[in-house]
């Protein structure tokens, strides 16, 4: 089906299944730890041995003697491989350092081995014999030491390394009241709860990998490439998946490895990344240094906005495109940005939530409340007076939905902003220094192909069978929800089977685009099937009504089982997009408000309230799409306060790769989370209205928290995280 | 290579370990019991807590071998997808996961923090040592600060809890 034209109405309009916050429906395999995730196949395949991987412990450089011996002779050792012994691999198309290094290193902890035994036990006691000589050679770590080497990257999926409208530069100079301030953010890590983790099992030269993998049709096809095997002898398969947030969107190492062990070892094998090993071995959000120049009128409107941001990456890795929403987010005659991209020699940087715009955001938010600071105008009314309704580098291309105002008011009053003292450090609450703080939300909408199966049955259950994968998402449950509102069945008599490259190639999850485009896929083939359903009992399609289980016209009317009568019907489908995308710009907007307390004496930061109010077009699952924003949001905390992998500059390595050091937010530092979503639909993003949420959450919270820190002591803090040793020497502590 | 046997979820089970087998791995690799999680087998996250004698542990952070005798209570042993536990069904009511890899460690350290503060045992956060403990945000939200959740379900996860316990969040 292609998506040509504005949506009207159609079946999902109905929302007598969509759009109601129903449970999700493999909640209580989750609750009661039945949901197989990846390593725990043992119903898949016998015999299965495990691998445990070794890493290199040099940040670049190569391997000059490897020494096996005494790993080989270890008890039930089974095989050792390494590039040695692997044979011949290329390189998938989406990765840029290779998962299996050796004798040159790319960077720290990339996999150098991996050890298969009988047992963990044995595996893990053979890997520590493993003998390993080391050429160090010489790495660049620094990011902030790189900056005037840095390189002008090929324009990605986030756009090209230069921007301009207007004459900034002029217009900057000009303004009557400016601001340039610097801002940087740290490497940060997935740190998803499900390590990454594979079981192989080869039958002749057929592959199958049990693995946790959010993109299924890439990692089929890089796996292949990797192995320089056949796409159609991969299978992966991937039904449950312990947290993704971009960290698995790509083949890795457990994946290979896994493969690679189970082909020496003549065995099925199974390989988790070992937690310490995770943040070096994988892919990071690359840190960035952002300086961001605004010129305004006094009356606030911004007549010149400029943003260049500096990353880092192994050569072949893309940079972070932190300036993309600032391109979009405000209006401004006169615009700039530039993404310039160092080489470093750390691990791969790569895709985190909401790449480009969380770090961005983290940056530009602040800029607008110091922006705020020079001109004494409230923050959320600043932010009003620059709202645009098109795009600002293409005045005629509009926005297809933008309630970025309605967000901002609605959230201003929910969260009694008024309140507010607009003087820093002001406020008390016993020893608390109390603050609020405000960002606006902004993440890109994206459309994108995706295709499903659905099978209707004599007992009338409706089965779909796509390969988009659940990461936490709720997939499983909005896609029932879709193929039962389309087919006229309660949720219960539909059945949903995910994450298979044998079935039909979806968008998989990634962008936020998962939920929209996988309904509409699934919207697609419904379609398709409804048709086969009505030509087969002989009503004409286009009359035809799907509803309580049963197909009319007229007043006639026929079980939708009955259909099925002679044989299960079949249809696949694909949602495909024409250029609604091109015409309009599809943008997901909201707002966070956070208000925090900062001890008065030890600077310890509190998150006390925190709302979001974000308008993401058709909510297709109000409870689900609420958990992806809190979750986002208390992710976003994380960056506020606490996350950053530290670079040793010296080693280059991040320093603190456990969850012990990598902190993250717990429990007691996130409060009850308020989230709102406004009313809206969007007909340009397809035919379920919807547009993505998971990764809007996450957009600006790092800056309202920022905000309402300085709002609380009068501190700006510019490099994140805010820690207490960045405000300890600047209050006034008696 | 050692025995050692122990009940999980009532049943009483025989082993002949490796003594470097870890209570954690003897339930998921030996016994099959996946539901309790590994999510980094350093006692940094909670996915793998399960409760031994009354009290939730880390199970990866203990060896099966020290374990002679010892009730073992685990997801599995708390309810089934047909009869779940209250604490389960509460998860599943107010979304208090999301990919549910922290949820088994989650829900089994909730159902020991319910019981630990009935019994009157307090935490970090305990102001008065010789009142009655109440289960109040702070409580919660401290006591459970051992999970991990990086999906960020908290504050659904703070409102299944408290709904069992019959307080607000
Ligand atoms: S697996 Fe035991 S605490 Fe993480
Ligand atoms: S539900 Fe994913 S980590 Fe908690």
């Amino acid at each position: 089906m292609r998506f040509e034209h504005s949506a009207t109405f159609n079946p999902i309009d109905q929302l007598k299944v969509i759009g109601h916050p129903t449970s999700r429906i493999e909640g209580p395999l989750k609750t009661t730890g039945t949901a197989p995730y990846a390593y725990e196949r043992h119903d898949v395949v016998a015999n299965q041995a495990y691998g445990y991987v070794v890493g290199a412990a040099i940040g670049k450089g190569r391997i000059a003697a490897i020494d096996l011996d005494a790993a080989k002779a270890a008890p039930g050792v089974l095989t050792i491989v390494t590039a040695d012994s692997a044979g011949k691999l290329g390189k998938g198309a989406r990765n840029a350092a290779p998962l299996l290094g050796g004798p040159e290193i790319a960077h720290y902890h990339q996999a150098v081995a991996v050890v298969v035994a009988g047992t963990f036990e044995q595996a893990r006691a053979a890997a520590q014999l493993v003998r390993i000589d080391y050429v160090k050679g010489d790495g660049k770590f620094d990011l902030a030491a790189e900056r005037d080497s840095v390189s002008i990257p090929d324009p990605t999926i986030g756009g090209p390394a230069d921007t301009a409208v207007g004459d900034f530069a002029s217009a900057f100079v000009a303004a009557p009241v400016q601001l340039d301030a610097t801002y940087t953010t740290p490497d940060q890590g997935h740190a998803m709860m499900e390590p990454h983790a594979s079981i192989a099992a080869w039958d002749g030269d057929k592959l199958t990998i049990w693995t946790s993998n959010q993109m299924i049709a890439w990692g089929a096809e890089d796996m292949a490439k990797t192995l320089g095997i056949p796409k159609e002898n991969v299978r992966l398969v991937s039904p449950h998946i312990g947290g993704g947030f971009g960290g698995k969107l790509f083949l890795r190492a457990d994946v290979l490895l896994a493969a690679l062990g189970a082909r020496a070892a003549g065995r099925p094998v199974k390989v988790a990344l070992q937690r310490p090993l995770m943040f070096n071995n994988t892919t990071h959000r690359p840190a960035t240094i952002q300086r961001i120049r605004i010129g305004a009128e006094r009356d606030g409107r911004i007549t010149a906005i400029g943003h260049e941001s500096w990353s880092g990456n192994v050569s072949e890795g893309e940079p972070d495109m932190a300036v993309s929403q600032t391109r979009l987010l405000y209006a401004g005659a006169n615009r700039m940005t530039a993404t310039r991209l160092a080489t470093l020699d750390l691990p791969e940087g790569n895709a985190m939530r909401a790449p480009g715009e969380a770090s961005g955001m983290m940056a530009l938010e602040i800029a607008i409340d110091e922006l705020v600071d020079k001109l004494g105008i409230d923050p959320v009314a600043l932010r009003i007076a620059n709202d645009t309704q098109v795009d600002p580098e293409h005045p005629k291309r509009r926005f297809s939905q933008r309630q970025l105002v309605q967000c901002l008011n609605e959230g201003a009053a929910r969260f009694g902003w008024s309140k507010r003292n607009a003087k820093p450090g002001q406020v008390r609450d016993g020893r608390w220094l109390v603050g609020m703080g405000v960002a606006a939300a902004f993440r890109n909408n994206l459309v994108t192909k995706s295709a499903a199966r659905v099978r209707l049955d004599q007992q009338g259950r409706v089965t779909v069978e796509t390969d988009m994968t659940d990461i936490g998402t709720g997939s499983y449950t909005i896609i029932a929800q879709t193929a039962a509102e389309m087919m006229g069945v309660p949720l219960e008599k539909v059945g949903v089977r995910l994450g298979d490259s044998d079935f039909p190639v979806s968008c998989g999850s990634g962008g936020q685009w998962g939920g929209n485009n996988s309904t509409a896929g699934v919207y697609a083939a419904c379609t398709k099937l409804r048709e086969t359903i009505a030509q087969k009992l002989g009503f004409n399609s286009e009359e035809a009504v799907f509803a309580d289980g049963a197909v009319r016209s007229g007043n006639r009317s026929v079980p939708l089982a009955h259909a099925a009568g002679a044989g299960d019907l079949v249809a696949e489908d694909a949602i495909e997009y024409g250029d609604l995308a091109k015409t309009y710009q599809q943008s997901t907007f909201g707002a966070h408000f956070v208000e925090v307390g900062v001890d008065a004496d030890t600077a310890e930061i509190r998150v006390r309230r925190m709302l979001a109010v974000c308008a993401a077009g058709r909510i297709l699952n109000p409870k689900a799409a609420r958990s992806q924003v809190i979750g986002a949001m208390t992710m976003g905390v994380g960056a506020a306060l606490m996350e950053d992998l530290v670079v040793d500059k010296r080693h280059g390595l991040f320093v603190n790769h456990d969850l012990a050091g990598y902190e993250v937010p717990v429990h007691a530092d996130i409060p009850h989370q308020d989230m709102i979503f406004l009313d809206e639909t969007d007909p340009i993003s397809s035919p379920m209205k919807a547009k993505g949420v998971a990764e809007l959450g996450i957009c600006g919270v790092a800056a309202a928290v920022a905000n309402a820190v300085h709002n609380a002591t009068g501190v700006r803090v510019r490099e994140y995280p805010i820690t207490l040793d960045k405000l300890l020497e600047w209050l006034d502590v008696d | 290579m050692a025995k050692v046997s122990f009940d999980v979820n009532g049943e009483t089970h025989q082993f002949e370990l490796d003594t470097r087998t870890t209570l954690l791995d003897a339930l998921r690799e030996h016994l099959h019991l996946t539901g309790t999680k590994k999510g980094c087998d350093h006692g940094q996250c909670g996915a793998c807590t399960v409760i031994v004698d009354g009290r939730r542990i880390n199970s990866c952070l203990t060896l099966a071998v020290m374990h002679q005798g010892d009730e073992i209570t685990t997801i599995e042993g708390l309810g089934t997808p047909d009869a779940l536990h209250p604490l389960q069904a509460a998860f599943v009511e107010h979304d208090g996961y999301q990919c549910g890899y922290c949820t088994p460690g989650q829900i089994c350290s909730a159902v020991a923090v319910l019981a630990e503060v009935k019994a009157g045992i307090p935490s970090h956060v305990t102001t008065d040592l010789n009142a009655p403990v109440r289960l109040t945000n702070a409580e919660l939200r401290e006591r459970m600060s051992g999970n991990i959740c990086r999906c960020g379900a908290y504050s659904n996860i703070a409102e299944a809890i408290s709904a069992v316990a019959g307080r607000s969040a």
